[in-house]
């Protein structure tokens, strides 16, 4: 078994409504000193086996046609124990 | 002259927009986002609401369901397909219209009645209005702010493949006040504003929808 994080983030170039609102909220709560915020999403994918290079560029291709769409997002593909 | 309906879990304008095609002059026909085949239908509508509970990204589970496979299949072949809302956002993932439609920078789910201008009136759906007409028709949405990189927006004006653009203030962020684009060939248009809602005087802020569907029974004919 091995388990394998896809992070999907919005491109830097995109606006980040729910980032800002998050942001927005910190100074009420006290927490100052944030110049910027941006929400992404993890994926953890339990993979059958080990994480050969065949079952990673699978997760990739996972990555680009279901859990980001590359117009608004990137991704990044990493293996954790 | 049949249109079919697209159902997916979570659609919540599918009975309005089965209403409008009738009032439009054309049969509807209910198609399940489980089917495999569009059972003969001449043309298409993805209607609005939140397929699969907008999970993941809005359309991006709908773009899978085995009828999107029909449908894409068939819209490249040159079928009229019209999304609504949720629908244009499934076109998008379906890659068969650019850009993408991301949560309004207002970060509030707007309604309103809105004005939009028809700027290409040659498409399936939009022959029946002046080029340069403006429309007063229900927006409702909490992600309909339509973003692509500045090349495809380029492309898109240049084209003239801007179908409707905001009138007045841009009500949820979307580049260049787009409001709805269509496909290079003219037979698949993506709209955020809801025309189905706008077919008769009893509801709605009037009848200016209806030319949508009007439009697409005088393409078949």
């Amino acid at each position: 078994m091995a388990r394998v994080v896809v992070d999907v983030m919005p491109k830097p170039e995109i606006l980040d409504p729910q980032g800002k609102a998050v942001q927005g909220a910190l100074p009420r709560l006290g927490f100052t000193g944030v110049s910027d915020v941006r929400q992404g999403k993890r994926f953890e994918i339990e993979l059958v086996g080990e994480a050969t290079a065949e079952r990673l560029a699978e997760v990739r291709q996972m990555a680009e046609t279901l859990l980001s769409n590359p117009v608004i997002e990137d991704y990044s593909v990493r293996v954790v124990q | 002259m049949k249109i079919g309906v697209v159902t997916f879990p979570g659609s919540l304008d599918d009975g309005d927009a089965q209403r409008a095609v009738r009032v439009g002059g054309a049969e509807p026909v209910a198609l399940w986002h489980g089917d495999h085949d569009l059972k003969g239908v001449d043309a298409v509508v993805l209607p609005g609401g939140f397929s699969y509970g907008d999970y993941l990204r809005c359309g991006a589970i709908a773009r899978f369901a085995p009828v999107m496979t029909e449908v894409v299949t068939a819209a490249r072949g040159g079928l009229p397909v019209l999304g609504i809302c949720n629908g244009f956002q499934i076109l998008c993932e379906s890659h068969l219209l650019p850009g993408a439609l991301i949560r309004n920078d207002t970060r509030k789910f707007g309604c309103l009645d809105q004005r939009i201008a028809i700027e290409n009136n040659a498409t399936a759906w939009t022959s029946s209005y002046a080029a340069g007409q403006e429309l007063t028709i229900v927006l409702k949405n909490g992600e309909g702010s339509f973003v692509a990189d500045q090349h495809t927006l380029d492309v898109l004006e240049g084209e003239g493949r801007v179908v409707a653009r905001y009138v007045g203030d841009n009500p949820n962020g979307s580049q260049r006040a787009i409001a709805g684009i269509t496909n290079e060939a003219g037979n698949v248009v993506g709209l955020m504003p809801h025309p189905e809602h706008a077919v008769e005087e009893l509801c709605g802020p009037g009848t200016d929808g209806l030319g949508f569907f009007t439009s697409v029974v005088a393409a078949l004919v």
